[in-house]
């Protein structure tokens, strides 16, 4: 039995692709010193030309990604923080994105964006802790969000091997996450949602991080509730067919999203369950960020505007209430 | 790296006017709908760059890119297709006149966001490196780029990287309406001079000038001398956009115009022939342009209910919008 880290399961990815495929490099700050824990060791062992320290220059390293990607290569670019995706959305949503579409399908653009860290890392205040991943859903990049070790390595080979541009938010909720390894890791199929504890009642929708909130609840309230806790894994495309099975036998649907509420993914994914015209025996719930959420600094306040154990617990029981 | 002639040096000049004369034509007629960035004027910069260029070279373009992928051999009638959004277009008719790419040739796509196609040619310029494939990648941009800060980042690392990428700023004068003069603070020179990248200034209406300066800097490249920049001094002798017409800005005066086209590379390039050697070019050309607006006009439009067909290269199809499905 291995114990795997969230973060080593990314480490161990890499250096499998890098292995497997000359294509494959890496682009990113302070990478050869690993300081976001993504690249320990992997520079002195496939050299600085695969695994490339960049200066400050996010704009130019993720386009410059992507030419190299039209070039044959498949390139993972890493950014320290998430807020540097509102600096390289032009490079991610406006270039690598619409390329393949624009030119007719004459280029692919296997470009795999890696944001180690994502989310609320406590007192990082308003700059270093968003967790923009409904918006890159929202445009239709496609868009990881593991929450297990396990899940983290089968997603990021995957996300390397998909001929489309791929980003995966590694949440800083789940990188200290350790696991038990006892099967061989293997790929994730991208849009592939998974169960992790089966439940009657109400489906409660959770990814990330989150996903360990939600099983907390689900233990905590076993003895009278029994939830379903529902990982889509991927957040574009959407697994929305496991999604049906599941709301199908619960018939009750609660959704915690680290987004903010305004057009975020909760909103998705209970409109299109409420759009199929599935029966549900109570009014859907979201727990989010609030709407436009800025983190404050204040540890108080960060967690306040975070959605949590507290809101999730209060959701699933609402839904449990009688009408 | 052979010498073009001036024979091929203007053919590819004519065949460019010539194409987006009749591109203009289209656009008033309707057939082309959204308009153009029309590249009149600025033939030599294309021509003389591409001519410098091995088949196998790469080069990335800009909104007003007509003339660099014609340059880089495009089919004239599958471009025509493009703008007139058919289905036998270059890019199946997705990516119109801002997104002309023909991957085979190494056209790595126009871009209707200034500045934007640097790092992309740094890119693959970076991955020819890596491959050992002595191919170089043309970067062409305008003087608006010059103040994008991608455009700046990614001088720094082809500088520090020795990239083989040739950076062709083509200095018309104006970024849409602002003059070179209001926009930029010190030169265009002086950017690149600023990362260590060797840079010139050339006459951007002389195609041979510009071919000569090309392929200094090509020969360089290939070499494992890095980058080079180049700037062409130009002008376009059309507004910024077919849409300028209609709108009747002024920001140049009808004197600074005329004095640009009293300078028209054709003229010039045609000076260079034996008399009369272009009355056969012209010619030519006339006859494949005819050819290539019945072949654009027969072309098929795309099914609307494949709008999305080409998004995702592993074939993902998104939900629709709508629960109606398009009516076939």
């Amino acid at each position: 039995m291995t114990k795997l880290s969230y973060a080593k399961a990314l480490n161990r990815a890499l250096a499998d692709e890098l292995t497997r495929d000359e294509a494959v490099c890496v682009f990113g700050e302070d990478l050869g010193a690993g300081l976001s824990g993504l690249t320990p060791g992997l520079r002195d062992r496939f050299g600085a030309e695969r695994v490339v320290d960049t200066p400050l220059s996010e704009q130019a390293f993720s386009s410059l990604a992507l030419g190299a990607a039209l070039a044959g290569m498949r390139p993972v670019v890493e950014f320290q923080i998430p807020s540097l995706l509102f600096l390289v959305f032009e490079q991610i949503a406006n270039q690598a994105h619409k390329i393949s579409l624009m030119t007719g399908g004459q280029i692919t653009a296997p470009v795999t964006f890696v944001v180690p860290g994502s989310g609320s890392r406590e007192g990082w205040a308003g700059q270093h802790s968003d967790h923009p991943y409904s918006l890159f859903a929202h445009v239709g990049v496609k868009t990881l969000l593991p929450a297990t070790p396990a899940d983290a390595y089968g997603l990021l080979v995957s996300a390397i091997r998909d001929p489309d541009p791929v980003v995966l938010f590694a949440p800083a909720g789940a990188m200290g996450v350790r696991e038990d390894v006892t099967t061989e890791l293997a790929p994730v199929p991208i849009g592939s949602a998974r169960v992790h504890r089966a439940g009657t009642d109400v489906t409660v929708v959770a990814a990330g991080h989150l996903v360990y909130e939600a099983l907390a609840v689900a233990e905590e309230l076993a003895p009278e509730v029994s939830v379903e806790v529902f990982d889509p894994r991927t957040l574009y495309p959407f697994d929305f067919a496991a999604l049906n099975d599941s709301v199908g036998r619960t018939g009750r649907l609660v959704v915690v999203d680290d987004s903010n509420r305004m057009c975020g993914l909760a909103a998705e994914v209970i409109a299109s369950v409420v759009e199929l015209g599935m029966p549900l025996r109570a009014a859907p719930r979201r727990v989010t960020r609030p709407d436009g959420a800025v983190l404050p600094f204040a540890i108080g306040l960060d967690r306040a505007v975070q959605p949590g154990r507290e809101q999730l617990r209060t959701a699933v029981l609402a839904t449990m209430a009688r009408h | 790296m052979t010498q073009p002639s001036p024979a091929a040096l203007y053919r590819s000049m004519r065949l460019i006017r010539s194409f987006e004369e009749q591109a203009l034509a289209l656009v008033r007629s309707g057939e082309i709908v959204g308009g153009t960035h029309p590249y009149i004027g600025q033939e030599a910069v294309a021509v003389g760059v591409c001519a410098a260029l091995d088949p196998g070279d790469q080069l990335t373009s800009t909104h007003r890119g007509h003339g660099h992928v014609l340059a880089k051999g495009a089919e004239p009638r599958r471009m025509l297709a493009e703008l007139t959004g058919r289905e036998t277009g270059l890019n199946r008719g997705r990516g119109g006149s801002m997104h002309a790419a023909d991957l085979a040739l190494g056209i790595l796509g126009a871009n209707g966001m200034v500045g934007a196609g640097a790092p992309i040619a740094a890119g693959a310029a970076w991955a020819a490196l890596r491959q050992g494939s002595g191919r170089v990648v043309a970067s062409f941009f305008g003087d608006g780029a010059l103040n994008q800060g991608v455009l700046l980042e990614t001088l720094n690392l082809a500088g520090l990287w020795q990239l083989p990428v040739l950076f062709v700023c083509e200095n018309n004068g104006y970024a849409t309406t602002l003059s070179v003069q209001a926009g930029v603070a010190g030169s265009a020179l002086g950017r690149a001079a600023a990362f260590g990248i060797p840079a010139e200034q050339v006459d951007g209406m002389d195609a041979v000038a510009v071919h000569a300066a090309a392929a200094r800097a090509v020969s360089r490249a290939r070499a494992g001398g890095g980058p080079s920049f180049l700037e062409c001094r130009t002008y376009r002798f059309e507004g910024h956009h077919t849409m300028e017409r209609r709108v009747r800005v002024r920001y140049r005066s009808a004197e600074e115009i005329d004095s640009w086209r009293s300078r028209d590379p054709l003229e010039s390039g045609a000076a260079l022939l034996a008399p009369g050697e272009h009355v056969a070019i012209d010619q030519e050309i006339t006859e494949l342009m005819a050819e290539a607006v019945e072949f654009a006009l027969a072309g098929p439009h795309p099914d609307p209910a494949r709008a999305l067909a080409y998004l995702y290269a592993d074939g993902l199809l998104p939900r629709p919008g709508h629960p109606v499905e398009v009516a076939r």
